[in-house]
């Protein structure tokens, strides 16, 4: 989609000028400068802990910045809290989204406004306004009445994006969208980001894809710990300098390489079967292999993954490990037969956020510095716990620190050096760099890699196509909760991928 | 740390320090050796209960029924050692087992209910003390029943209810308490069951993703409760030589209260022994307060509650 608008001189809707911002003695933001125009669709780009996150708070009112001022198409404005930001037109799409689950579609896209200033909410005049925003959209598919937990999360991420264009909104600000959104999702939101940026919406992406970055956007500000780095046109950088700016070193290759040592089959499934959501699923990893498993979102890959973990309960399918059957009645089994998964959704499944670092990281195998009595053997705890943060290069205060603490990459460094600590040999890893910034995603695939050339056996789920290709040796694509094909090595490309992927025979 | 800081976090103690000096300064008698025992042995079953229900707060539950466990290990005891000959020497221990058993069964029940058939803890805990309070009447018909007071065994029993210590003079039953909150203090610091229950009430599904059998441990709080429960209901039957069906009403209250000043969340993850065990003295100390105020009960009812609302602000931020 390569959209030339002819635009004769681009009217400034946002201007942040010298924003500084701290927390207790940390700088966040240091003399931030950040201008958004009217009908541009603008990257802000940089790693975790750059200072992205705070500056878009502070412009849409969640955090008060301490020095810096901020325009809105010329005039001065004082943006004290999120309800002023929504009153200057400014609106924020999370990743999480700000949805409440049990309320219908109509009644979140008018949230703040449902009495439309009358006495009491005029139902069908909610509704019919609803209907009409979603069909100016082309969403005319989604039930106004219908619970929003009901949708998929693509459409969840739509109604989000109405409840913004609701409240009149110039300014939308999408943190990470496309995170959750499969390929053929992420197409239809792009052209609806088009379709507001031609209508003069000015539109703030933050994303750490690339392809996505220099395939929508128009400019591209790269923000490193705290400064404004470049402001730049999409169309005159490449994604090696770009990524340099960002991480401000030289990444010989994005995605790591590694001595490849391929032995026999360590783990098996087969018939892996649940309800109509995971279908005769079947595969074999051998140790040192990295094995992909990809697909649209959707195609029951964690399904399958959690079935075999035995976190759900699976109809049918057998479980080896080196020829050997084992019954993975739950998670619990799963571990004692050296089986260990990484969870998709690291902040509610992966991590406890308010325990410190060191209770997670020996969560699993706690059992190892216990003396009679389940007694913990602190000192050997701390120093094991040590030897791995260093190991694996997490960045934290102290141990003793909540995990909360840590940056999204650390805090998933956390959840992978659990699973490590457990001593298990088979690792079944779900999205391990969804939401982590570039330079940590670099040192989570050089634990990856590490972690099968020590002869574990990996399975990795991704949605990412680059890092399928750079990663794996090979990989099962997966629809409707069925393997659709293998594809071995010098076979993983994106157009057999996609094929498998959307069920295009070939 | 900076001074927000450290009051959060010593927010129970600064309280009683305060609550201390407020009641010496309304009455000389407060600190004298004699007033504080009887402060604390009065507090010794509210202190057992609240450490129960710690438990099963940390694990993200609640438990809403040991006052009404307490009063049927309380009145079994007493019925056991009157109409069941076990007030001789060896007959007191089977009636104290007999009355522990029986926490332990609401325990066991309650922890059930939780972890096994996935009920609300609050809907669960609420039923199993509707039921012991009914079997607690159904055991004494209704009314009190008082230990007999000419057999060796029960003698004894309430001998130790009633008397200090040889040395300084220290009600028995406070000895007790103190050497209990130890070992609870032990366990929940020092060794993986207690680190277990924390989290298993911080984030049960990555606990459970973790491979451990988050349902053991939440059963084993709700069993330690019921156990807690009981004890204090021996305690009591022990100091008043009597066992009463309307005993511990509204204990569970006052327990939680306890540990939610000492600073437990009730969303589970977040709580300490010691903390708690200051809790429920600053409680009593707010009742002694104010007795030594001659406030009047209802009036005393409402500045409790208000300062319950003060301490969980002050634990806040």
């Amino acid at each position: 989609m390569e959209e030339t608008t002819n635009r004769t001189e681009p009217t400034v809707q946002v201007q942040m000028c010298q924003i500084g911002k701290s927390f207790g003695g940390v700088n966040a933001l240091k003399s931030v400068n950040f201008s958004i125009n009217k009908g541009e669709i603008h990257a802000l780009v940089g790693e975790n802990g750059a200072g992205k996150s705070t500056l878009m708070k502070i412009l849409s009112g969640v955090y008060i910045m301490d020095e810096g001022q901020i325009f809105i198409e010329g005039k001065e404005a004082h943006i004290h809290t999120p309800k002023a930001g929504i009153d200057h037109g400014i609106s924020v799409i999370y990743q999480e989204f700000a949805l409440v689950n049990d309320l219908t579609v109509a009644e979140n896209i008018f949230i703040d406004n449902l009495n439309d200033g009358k006495a009491i909410i005029n139902w069908n005049n909610l509704r019919a306004k609803a209907k009409k925003l979603l069909d100016e959209l082309g969403f005319s598919q989604i039930d106004v009445k219908k619970p929003v937990s009901q949708l998929s999360v693509a459409y969840q991420q739509v109604i989000e994006i109405c409840k913004a264009l609701s409240r009149n909104s110039k300014i939308l600000i999408l943190d990470e969208p496309t995170a959750v959104l499969s390929s053929n999702e992420a197409e239809q939101l792009f052209e609806l980001l088009g379709k507001l940026r031609n209508s003069g919406v000015a539109i703030v992406y933050i994303s750490h894809r690339m392809e996505e970055i220099f395939r929508i956007c128009d400019r591209i500000t790269v923000l490193k710990d705290g400064e404004n780095v470049a402001t730049v046109n999409a169309k005159e950088i490449d994604e090696k300098t770009l990524v340099n700016m960002m991480i401000g070193r030289d990444i010989k290759s994005y995605f790591p390489t590694r001595n490849v040592n391929i032995g026999d089959v360590v783990f098996e499934v087969k018939n892996i079967s649940r309800s109509d959501i995971v279908n005769d699923v079947s595969f074999q990893v051998r140790s040192g292999e990295v094995f992909g498993l990809t697909g649209l979102v959707g195609s029951g890959r964690t399904e399958t993954v959690r079935a075999i973990f035995g976190e759900d309960k699976k109809d049918d399918g057998r479980i080896y490990f080196n020829g050997v059957e084992k019954r993975i009645r739950n998670p619990k089994a799963a571990l004692k037969a050296g089986l260990a998964l990484l969870p998709e959704d690291r902040k509610v499944q992966g991590v406890l956020l308010n325990l410190p670092i060191l209770y997670n990281i020996t969560l699993s195998c706690l059992k190892r510095f216990c003396r009679f009595g389940g007694v913990i053997k602190r000192k050997e705890e701390r120093s094991y716990v040590k030897e791995l943060s260093e190991k694996l290069q997490i960045k934290m205060g102290t141990m003793n620190d909540h995990a909360s603490s840590l940056s999204g990459g650390n805090q998933q460094k956390v959840a992978i050096s659990k699973l490590l600590a457990a001593n298990c040999h088979v690792l079944i890893l779900d999205e391990p760099t969804r939401g982590v910034d570039v330079g940590a995603k670099i040192e989570i695939y050089k634990i990856i890699n590490s972690l099968a050339a020590d002869g574990n056996a990996v399975v990795m789920i991704s949605s990412e196509m680059p890092e399928v290709i750079g990663m794996c040796d090979r990989v099962a694509v997966m629809r409707g909760g069925k393997i659709m094909g293998e594809l071995s090595k010098n076979e993983i490309c994106e157009e057999n991928l996609i094929n498998f992927a959307m069920g295009v025979k070939n | 740390m900076n001074l927000k800081g450290f009051v959060v976090k010593y927010s129970a103690y600064l309280m009683l320090i305060l609550l201390i000096i407020v009641a010496t300064i309304l009455s000389p008698v407060f600190l004298s050796l004699g007033n504080i025992f009887n402060v604390l042995r009065q507090q010794t079953p509210y202190a057992l209960v609240a450490l129960g229900v710690l438990l099963t707060i940390l694990t993200g539950g609640i438990d809403l029924s040991p006052g009404a466990v307490l009063a049927v290990a309380n009145v079994i005891i007493a019925v056991a050692m009157k109409d069941w000959n076990m007030a001789t020497p060896g007959g007191v221990w089977v009636a104290m087992l007999m009355a522990i058993v029986v926490g332990i069964f609401f325990g066991a029940l309650n922890g059930s209910l939780i972890s096994y058939l996935k009920l609300a803890p609050f809907i669960a805990t609420l039923a199993t003390m509707t039921m012991a309070r009914g079997c607690a009447y159904m055991i004494t018909g209704g009314s009190p029943i008082r230990l007999p007071v000419d057999q060796a065994g029960s003698t004894a029993f309430i001998n130790f209810g009633q008397s200090g210590d040889p040395i300084i003079g220290m009600p028995l039953a406070v000895w007790f308490v103190i050497l209990v909150t130890l070992i609870f203090w032990f366990v929940m610091k020092y060794t993986s069951f207690g680190r277990m229950i924390i989290a298993s009430g911080s984030n049960e599904t990555a606990v459970r993703l973790a491979g451990i059998n988050v349902k053991r441990y939440k059963m084993s709080a709700y069993v330690i409760s019921g156990l807690m429960a009981a004890l204090a209901g021996i305690l009591l039957a022990s100091r008043a030589a009597m066992g009463t069906p309307a005993s511990g009403q509204s204990f569970e209250m006052d327990a939680i209260a306890g540990c939610v000043i000492g600073g437990a969340s009730l969303s589970g993850g977040v709580g300490k022994v010691v903390n708690t065990i200051i809790g429920v003295l600053v409680i009593a100390l707010i009742g002694n307060i104010m007795n030594l105020l001659s406030v009047a009960a209802y009036p005393q009812q409402v500045i409790q509650g208000a300062i319950i609302v003060l301490a969980v602000l002050m634990n806040k931020n």
